[in-house]
Parts: C-alpha cells; sequence; structure tokens
C-alpha cells in the first residue's frame, strides 16, 4: 500500500521511557491520483477483465504511454481523454505507484 | 487508545519534540489492540461498499462497520442488459464476503434513525451504534409527492426499474410478455437525476430486444428534458442500427407529463396528449435516498449539500455524504463517481482521525453506454477541487466518443464497457 506510514514514538518528560507508540497514516498524492484509475483498470491496476492491466509495469512505460495517449501519438478509446487530466508531474507519480504494485 | 486519546495523542505529537522511526507496520498493528476510531457507512452499494473497502485498505487500524439491508446487492449499471435477455441479473449481483474477510463488520439492517448530536445511530432491530464518523451512501428515493396520479404502490403495475433488482425482472417479464407491434414507452425524469445517460442506454438495449423478437414494436421516449446525454451520438446509432423504431418527444414538444392513468396504462401529456402503451417505464423525478431526509441533511431540493473536497456535510459535522444523495459540483449521479467519491472520502476521513494532511483530492467518471451488445459509447472526465468553484472539470480532460468512428471503434468501446463493469465492481466489492 502506497502510504506513508510513520511510526512515532514520544518522549514524555526529559526521561528516554517510551510512554506510547502510535501510527499517523498519512496518504500521498500518489496514491490519490492513482486510486482514481482503478476504477477501471481495478484496484491497484489489477484489472480482471478486458481493460489492461497496469500494475507492476514500469515507471517509464506508464510515462510514455500517458504522454502517447495525450499527444494523440498512441491512439485510444478513451485513455486520451483521461491522460490529458494530469499534468508531467502527476504523471511521474501515479507511474512510481503502479510500478510498486 | 479511544478517540479522544488518539486525538489528543496526535495534537501531543504536532507539539512536543518527536522521533521517527520505521519498521514493520504490521508488527505495530499486531501490537495494537486498542480501539481505535469507529466509522459506521450506511448503505453498502457503490459508494459506500467502495468507500468501506479503501477507508480499511488506508488504515486497517479502523473500526469500520458497513450497514446495508440486502445480502447481496443488485447492481443498476448492466441491469439495462438484464432487460435486453443478454444478463441475467444473478451476474450483476455482489456479497459482502470480501469486505468481512478484510475485517468490516457488515451488519445486514436498516438505519431508522441518526442522532448527530449524540453521534449515535439507530438501527431496525432497535439497536444503537456509537460513532466518530459517519458516511451516508444511500442513494435515491423518488418525489411521488410530485407525480400526478400515481404513488409509489403503483410501480408494480408501472416499474421504474430506477433501483435494481425486483424491479429490473419486473419490466423484463413485462417486455416478454409484450405482443409484436406494441408500443413501449419510457418517460425519463427531469435533471438531476441518477445516470444521465441511462434511459438512453435502456431504450437502445430494449431496442436491441425488439428488433430480435417482436420487429414491429415501437418505442416512444416522452422526456421531460430539451437535450440529454450524448444525444448526437445516440441518436446517430438509433438511426443506424434501429432505423424507424425510436420517436423521442422532448419536454417542450409534448414530453412533458401531466398525470399518468395507471389503471389504463395511459399517459397525459401537459399538452393535452394521450399515449396508451402495453408496457410504460416511468421514471420518477428524485431525491436524496430516505435516511438522508430523517437525518435532516437535505437541502430545500431534496439533495444534500456537502464540503466537496471532504464531502462532510455542511449541516451536521462528522457525517459525510457521497454519491448520488450528495451535491458534487460537475459530477453526475453515477456508480463510477459514487466509487471515485468513495476514495477520497475515505482518505478525507483518515487523515482527519490522524490529523495528516489530507492529498488534494482527484476524481473521475466515465459512463459507458451500449447502444447494442457491440456498439458502444462513452462520456468521460477528470474533475478536481477549488474552494470557489467546488468540484470542476480539468479543462481538455474528458468529453464523449467520436462522431465519427468506425463499427470497430464502437465495438471496442462496447468491450471496454464490460471490462469496465467488471473492474468497478470488484474495486467496489471484491
Ligand atoms: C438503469 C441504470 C443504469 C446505470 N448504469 C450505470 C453505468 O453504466 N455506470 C455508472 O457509473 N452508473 C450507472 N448507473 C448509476 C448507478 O446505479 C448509481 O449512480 C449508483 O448506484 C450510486 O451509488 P450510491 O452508493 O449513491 O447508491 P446505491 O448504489 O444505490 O447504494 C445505496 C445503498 O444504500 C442502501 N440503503 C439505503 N438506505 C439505507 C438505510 N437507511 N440503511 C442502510 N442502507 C441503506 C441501499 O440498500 C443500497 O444498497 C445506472 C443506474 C441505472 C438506474
Ligand atoms: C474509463 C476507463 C479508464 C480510466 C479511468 C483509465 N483508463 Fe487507462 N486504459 C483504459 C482503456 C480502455 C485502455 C486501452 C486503450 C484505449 O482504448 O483507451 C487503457 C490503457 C491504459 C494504458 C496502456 C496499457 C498497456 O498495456 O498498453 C495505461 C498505461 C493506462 N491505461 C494507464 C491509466 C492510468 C494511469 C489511469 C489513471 C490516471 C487510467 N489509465 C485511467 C481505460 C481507462
Amino acid at each position: 500500500m502506497h502510504i506513508k506510514i510513520t511510526a512515532t514514538i514520544l518522549l514524555f518528560f526529559s526521561s528516554l521511557v517510551v510512554s506510547a507508540t502510535g501510527l499517523a497514516v498519512e496518504i500521498s498524492q500518489a496514491a490519490m491520483l492513482a486510486n482514481s484509475c482503478a476504477g477501471c483498470h481495478g484496484t491497484y491496476g489489477k484489472s480482471p477483465g478486458a481493460i489492461p492491466a497496469i500494475n507492476g509495469k514500469s515507471a517509464s512505460f506508464i510515462v510514455e504511454s500517458l504522454k502517447d495517449f495525450q499527444s494523440g501519438a498512441r491512439p485510444s478509446t478513451v485513455m486520451g481523454r483521461h491522460a490529458n487530466g494530469y499534468s508531467d508531474q502527476e504523471i511521474q507519480l501515479i507511474a512510481e505507484f503502479f510500478s510498486k504494485h | 487508545m479511544n478517540t479522544y486519546d488518539r486525538r489528543r495523542f496526535i495534537k501531543l505529537l504536532g507539539g512536543s519534540g518527536m522521533m521517527l522511526a520505521s519498521f514493520n507496520p504490521l508488527t505495530v498493528f499486531a501490537q495494537s489492540n486498542n480501539p481505535s476510531a469507529r466509522v459506521i457507512i450506511v448503505g453498502g452499494g457503490f459508494g459506500g461498499a467502495t468507500c468501506a473497502k479503501y477507508l480499511n485498505m488506508f488504515d486497517p487500524g479502523l473500526s469500520v462497520t458497513l450497514i446495508e439491508p440486502s445480502k447481496r446487492f443488485t447492481s443498476c449499471p448492466f441491469s439495462n442488459a438484464v432487460l435486453s435477455g443478454m444478463r441475467d441479473l444473478d451476474s450483476i449481483s455482489y456479497g459482502y464476503h470480501a469486505h468481512v474477510k478484510r475485517g468490516i463488520n457488515v451488519v445486514h439492517d436498516k438505519v431508522t434513525q441518526i442522532d448527530a448530536a449524540a453521534k449515535k445511530i439507530t438501527l431496525g432491530n432497535g439497536e444503537k451504534l456509537s460513532y466518530d464518523r459517519l458516511v451516508l451512501s444511500p442513494g435515491i428515493d423518488f418525489r411521488w409527492e410530485d407525480v400526478e396520479g400515481m404513488n409509489a404502490s403503483d410501480m408494480e403495475l408501472i416499474p421504474h426499474a430506477w433501483q435494481g433488482g425486483p424491479q429490473t425482472t419486473l419490466l423484463r417479464d413485462q417486455l416478454v410478455a409484450m405482443k409484436d407491434g406494441g408500443t413501449f414507452i419510457i418517460a425519463p425524469p427531469e435533471n438531476p437525476f441518477r445516470c444521465p445517460p441511462g434511459p438512453y442506454e435502456r431504450v437502445s438495449l430494449i431496442a436491441h430486444y425488439l428488433q430480435q423478437h417482436k420487429p414491429n414494436s415501437k418505442i416512444l421516449i416522452l422526456d421531460a428534458k430539451e437535450k440529454f446525454s450524448k444525444q448526437p451520438l445516440f441518436m446517430q446509432g438509433w438511426e443506424k442500427l434501429y432505423p424507424g423504431m425510436i420517436e423521442w418527444v422532448s419536454g417542450d414538444t409534448g414530453g412533458r407529463i401531466d398525470h399518468v392513468d395507471v389503471k389504463n396504462k395511459t399517459i397525459h401529456s401537459e399538452s393535452g396528449d394521450k399515449h396508451q402503451a402495453e408496457v410504460i417505464n416511468f421514471i420518477p423525478p428524485q431525491k436524496a435516498g430516505l435516511i438522508a431526509h430523517t437525518a435532516g441533511l437535505t437541502n430545500s431540493d431534496g439533495w444534500c449539500p456537502v464540503n466537496q473536497r471532504t464531502f462532510e456535510s455542511e449541516v451536521h459535522s462528522d457525517i459525510h455524504v457521497i454519491g448520488d444523495a450528495s451535491i458534487a459540483g460537475k459530477m453526475p449521479k453515477s456508480g463510477f463517481a459514487a466509487n471515485s467519491q468513495g476514495k477520497v472520502c475515505a482518505a478525507a476521513i483518515v487523515s482527519a482521525v490522524h490529523g495528516t494532511k489530507m492529498p488534494e483530492p482527484s476524481y473521475v467518471n466515465t459512463c459507458y453506454s451500449l447502444v447494442s451488445p457491440d456498439y458502444g459509447i462513452s462520456v468521460a472526465a477528470v474533475y478536481r477541487f477549488s474552494d470557489d468553484k467546488g468540484i470542476y472539470k480539468v479543462e481538455g480532460s474528458g468529453g464523449v466518443s467520436p462522431k465519427e468512428a468506425d463499427a470497430n471503434f464502437r465495438k471496442q468501446e462496447a468491450r471496454y464497457a464490460k471490462g469496465w463493469y467488471d473492474s468497478i465492481t470488484s474495486d467496489s466489492f471484491g
């Protein structure tokens, strides 16, 4: 899962005794963006049907595909219309997310 | 740690010097048996099931309870394919085993009351449950109070089939019983309503069925509106595939309905025309699901105003409303939109519970429609949020399928429509 899990140890007073352990979950921008692809490509990109799976594809393949869908260099039925909704920087984040799943 | 302690703990973290250490999170979860924030989700449809799943994926330590009366959810997406005989109802129904397996507490009951001040809900069996955050995704109800000549019980004779399950079966049975040469009338409501292209996909797939089994039959669309979703694409497809079979009457040219004579299966239009038909599919005007009204979460139009970044209600804090029931800026009322909103809402809740920064929301929708089993069209968009615009469409993104496209393109889209359905249902219920 692409969540930054930060384990935090609190030090009470000046003693070095660990008094509590908690987890602060911070959801990354990459996860927010990539989760929106899951409606078509399946959770984490693991498509169960006719739409291609994109989990575990290399980041460079995903970046290149999305940019080619944007420009039309790679023809598509719907991906051009979606790829146009993301900036270069966002595409990079999304690509890294799927390359790790 | 109870919620209060957890909140205080997070506050403390912010103010005091802290050390960061990274170690295997699984170990930590195993060690921690403190009760955590309780999130209750009302409604296990596209919005609620997705939100519950993603809450659990983001933070397995949360206590997530999903409340849904049905053991199996029957989908509206692809129910038009049931009407045309392409699929059966079972193939579009989903249980909650995957949710249970994730550790989500699934309760099969109805929520009858919400006490926003005490942060408690009441179940049909009388039991009360406390929450720290509540999510409502109850879908729609019908504004029968605004329909002349018909009330809720008449849907047994004149089905709406706009909620999944028995109504879909009833309309299918009526179409099967219809004689060749008969007329089928569909009456779509005014905006806003669930699934803007839905009535026109329904017309298409019923035309496909009639063409094969009752080719002398006619379809009449008595519309409350002046235009509809993907209209040029639908009409192009109808001319090509079902020439002469479908007539569309816009609101201003006689489509708007004055009243329905249920006994005689006759629709009286505002313009004074009478239309009798063997099968009538009257789709009533809509509002947010009943429980949203009971809880006082709706505005005068019958829908729920929310902060469109977090989906927290503008009426009661710590209650979020997603899916069809919510007012979600430029997003249509669709299953895909509800799924997308479920994820954004889950991220908002997890970030709030932990006192961490919520990522900037990104939302998406695509409505695929089948004009025939091998002829698909779509409308898509990517959405973002800003304080002044609410949820808006990213400029340059989205749009409809090209008007000039060959048969192979339409066939590809039909294939991807089914692929989308497999993905969205596994993303929501799997
Ligand atoms: C014919 C048709 C075709 C469609 N096709 C598509 C399509 O192709 N693509 C698409 O994206 N969308 C489509 N839709 C739209 C889609 O069905 C809805 O937008 C979607 O279901 C909305 O999700 P939701 O979570 O808001 O509501 P729902 O999915 O309706 O879920 C609401 C759930 O809440 C439960 N509930 C209600 N009240 C309570 C209560 N008091 N206590 C507990 N539980 C409660 C209900 O039992 C229900 O299970 C279609 C709709 C129709 C009618
Ligand atoms: C509406 C459904 C839909 C959505 C949403 C969607 N995709 Fe796609 N994707 C498709 C389809 C369909 C294809 C096949 C190409 C085409 O016809 O558009 C595809 C193809 C791809 C491919 C090429 C795969 C390959 O093996 O060649 C990549 C990469 C991709 N999508 C990434 C994404 C990313 C990243 C997102 C989210 C930002 C996304 N998609 C959102 C439907 C979708």
